[in-house]
């Protein structure tokens, strides 16, 4: 037990916290954007594992870290373009349409891995790239804060910017105040002139964005290979954060973090010897608890009302 | 029988036809003698009585999710926890298959309802959550997922490990509680004439008694079934119930069926399935048997493939995949449903002019 509280107050578990926050920051909040718009993307999960295998893969044959980074957004760009097109043009139910990509993915990526890498489980046998870590200079010199802050893979920077893009663009763009309108009430949007099916299409294509740098991270940050379902109902925890998060992005940030402590803790105790199998489900139990949490302050406040 | 519903049959027509061509799409990118593999994708399935007899045993468990399903589905309630709930109760029902100790025909029995009993105690926990605090039930049913899985490996790992054998399965089933073959020949056990039991009971319950009237008033519109005075609140634990009992006699009958430890290492995937094949069948649960016939028969026909040709299983998912996005699409073929409803509309006018 003291193995394991010193492990939990080390540096590098710290720094492991921003390690497995990075694909739940991007995939909450793309859950924030698509779900403020009033068109809940619950195929989070399923774009990011195309996006992983998309960056893999190409990233594998162009021998280059930023073609499969670029290849891995252009993948989830365009699965939350077909998961729009159907949607808002189709009238597919969303809900069942996110339950349709996310199948697509976990059959797809290994139907592919097979073609590619004659394999259904990783795809280690293709030398594929990393996205490369970061040193910040002056920071990485100061003792714990250093080693704490720097030296991060790319993403996980880029991860701390899409929540301020997020936050940012629901605040003061007249695409975030679209965003909003539309998903506060279609018909009063529309009814001064903005177009729900484009605002709506706008939204589900920037969460796609955000799948595609969290996919990105998996196979090319946070392990250097695809897996097959290698993202571990991440996207799901997403939406659960963002829920908790009460749709906005700093909110839903705090709940990935969160989250993202409760994985590490469960990585950390799983190296010590207590039952990994047991300690795999805190963070779901994390995410049930809290949001069971969360609900019955909201039932309260409203029986108040 | 009127043209709406004719056309959501022949719009499912449709969606399977689109299904089996993209199927025929990528065997011809993917394979290397097209033709071939295309027949044995095809006919093969239908070739011998033990093909037959996959087909039967795949769609058992297709049955019992895609019912599960259903009865959510007409609730309105958007509930993905199938997948723990088979998993949970075959841990839990095995538990009873290795342990007691009954006469046959009665040993089966208590397995089940130790399954289903499961099923219910998983169901309840984002049923009451939704129930009582309105909790979104899609989230909570997906993490009960993952919380079952984990908490299943660890019995499994610590209790009931069968360490004789090098992979991790269980210890052995008792005979007496296994479900028996009912075709020779064949693996097709007594599971799919339970599956059928249930589907008819299910169909009875939501069309032909008060609460399943309660059910799909609430499923199509609760305010309305609120203000009508019916009680929401107990439709939305009742309908939990019933489908965790379904899915979990579901997953205590694939185990004792076809298996004779507990074999599964990873959630078996028939939560989503479920939501396919209650798609499919439009939520009735008749339809259901038929959903999940068809969607055995893909899966046969794609494992063959696999086996004899050379194109991965996984196409499976692009064909489900497929079926759902163009069945749930209110607006595929729309213009032709207009067409065709103006249609018995004119028929109607010249027949009421005709009367005159």
């Amino acid at each position: 037990m003291k193995g394991f509280i010193n492990l939990i107050v080390s540096t590098d578990f710290v720094y492991s916290i921003f390690r497995v926050m990075t694909p739940l920051l991007f995939a909450s909040m793309g859950a924030v954007i698509s779900d403020v718009a009033g068109a809940p993307n619950i195929a989070l999960e399923g774009l990011m594992l195309m996006a992983a295998f998309s960056g893999m893969y190409f990233g594998y044959l162009a021998q280059s870290a930023a073609v499969g980074l670029l290849m891995a957004l252009l993948t989830a760009v365009l699965f939350a373009g077909v998961l729009a097109f159907f949607t808002l043009y189709y009238r597919t139910n969303i809900i069942l349409g996110g339950i349709a990509l996310n199948s697509l993915a976990s059959g797809g990526t290994v139907f592919l891995l097979y073609l590619v890498a004659n394999d259904k489980g990783t795809s280690v046998s293709l030398a594929s790239k990393t996205l490369p870590n970061i040193n910040i200079p002056v920071i990485e010199n100061i003792p714990i804060l250093g080693s704490i802050i720097s030296g991060h893979n790319v993403l996980t920077y880029v991860s701390v910017l899409a929540v301020a893009f997020t936050y940012y663009l629901l605040k003061s763009t007249a695409l975030g105040a679209h965003i909003k309108a539309v998903g506060e009430k279609k018909e009063a949007a529309e009814s001064v002139g903005i177009s729900a099916v484009k605002t709506q299409a706008a939204a589900l294509l920037l969460s796609g964005v955000m799948c595609g740098f969290g996919g990105a991270f998996m196979s090319m940050g946070y392990v250097s290979w695809f897996s097959r379902d290698m993202l571990s109902s991440r996207g799901w925890i997403a939406l659960a954060a963002e829920a908790m998060g009460r749709q906005t992005a700093l909110g839903s940030a705090a709940a990935s973090m969160l989250f993202g402590v409760a994985d590490a803790v469960s990585n950390a105790a799983a190296t010590q010897g207590l039952p990994s199998d047991l300690v795999k489900t805190i963070p779901y139990v994390a995410t049930l608890v809290g949001l069971t949490i969360f609900s019955v302050r909201i039932y309260r406040r409203q029986k108040e009302v | 029988m009127n043209r709406e519903k004719t056309f959501n049959i022949l719009r499912t027509a449709v969606a399977m036809l689109a299904a089996i061509l993209v199927a025929f799409l990528i065997i011809i990118l993917v394979s290397d003698k097209p033709v071939e593999s295309i027949l044995i994708f095809l006919m093969q399935p239908f070739s011998s009585g033990r093909y037959v007899g996959n087909i039967v045993e795949t769609a058992i468990p297709l049955i019992f999710s895609g019912l599960s399903m259903a009865i959510l589905f007409q609730a309105g309630l958007f509930n993905l926890g199938g997948e723990g709930v088979f998993f949970m109760a075959g841990i839990v029902g095995s538990i009873a298959a290795i342990w007691l100790k009954l006469p046959i025909f009665i040993f089966p029995l208590v397995c089940l309802a130790v399954g289903a009993g499961t099923g219910i105690l998983v169901m309840l926990v984002p049923g009451a959550l939704r129930a009582k605090f309105n909790a979104n039930e899609m989230v909570t049913s997906l993490m009960m997922n993952n919380i079952c899985y984990g908490v299943g490996c660890y019995i499994l790992n610590n209790m009931m490990r069968d360490t004789a054998v090098s992979s991790l399965v269980s210890y052995k089933y008792r005979s007496a509680a296994l479900l028996p073959t009912i075709v020779s020949g064949t693996r097709v056990h007594v599971g799919i004439l339970i599956a059928l039991l249930c589907a008819a009971m299910v169909y009875v319950f939501l069309y032909k008694t008060k609460w399943g009237l309660q059910v799909r008033a609430t499923g199509a519109n609760a305010k309305f079934a609120k203000y009508s005075g019916m009680n929401v609140m107990k439709v939305i634990l009742l309908v939990h119930v019933i489908a965790g009992a379904v899915a979990g006699c579901g997953g205590i009958v694939e185990c004792l069926g076809l298996h004779k430890r507990f074999e599964w290492t990873a959630l078996p995937g028939y939560g989503f399935d479920g939501a396919m094949i209650a798609m499919l069948a439009n939520n009735n649960p008749l339809g259901v048997i038929g959903a999940a016939a068809f969607v055995a028969y893909l899966r046969v026909g794609a494992d063959l493939v696999s086996r004899f040709a050379d194109v991965p299983t996984e196409m499976v998912s692009i064909l489900q995949t497929l079926i759902i996005l163009l069945i749930s699409a209110e607006k595929f073929l729309h213009k032709y449903k207009q067409r065709w409803m103006e249609k018995d509309i004119q028929i109607k006018e010249v027949q009421h002019e005709g009367l005159h």
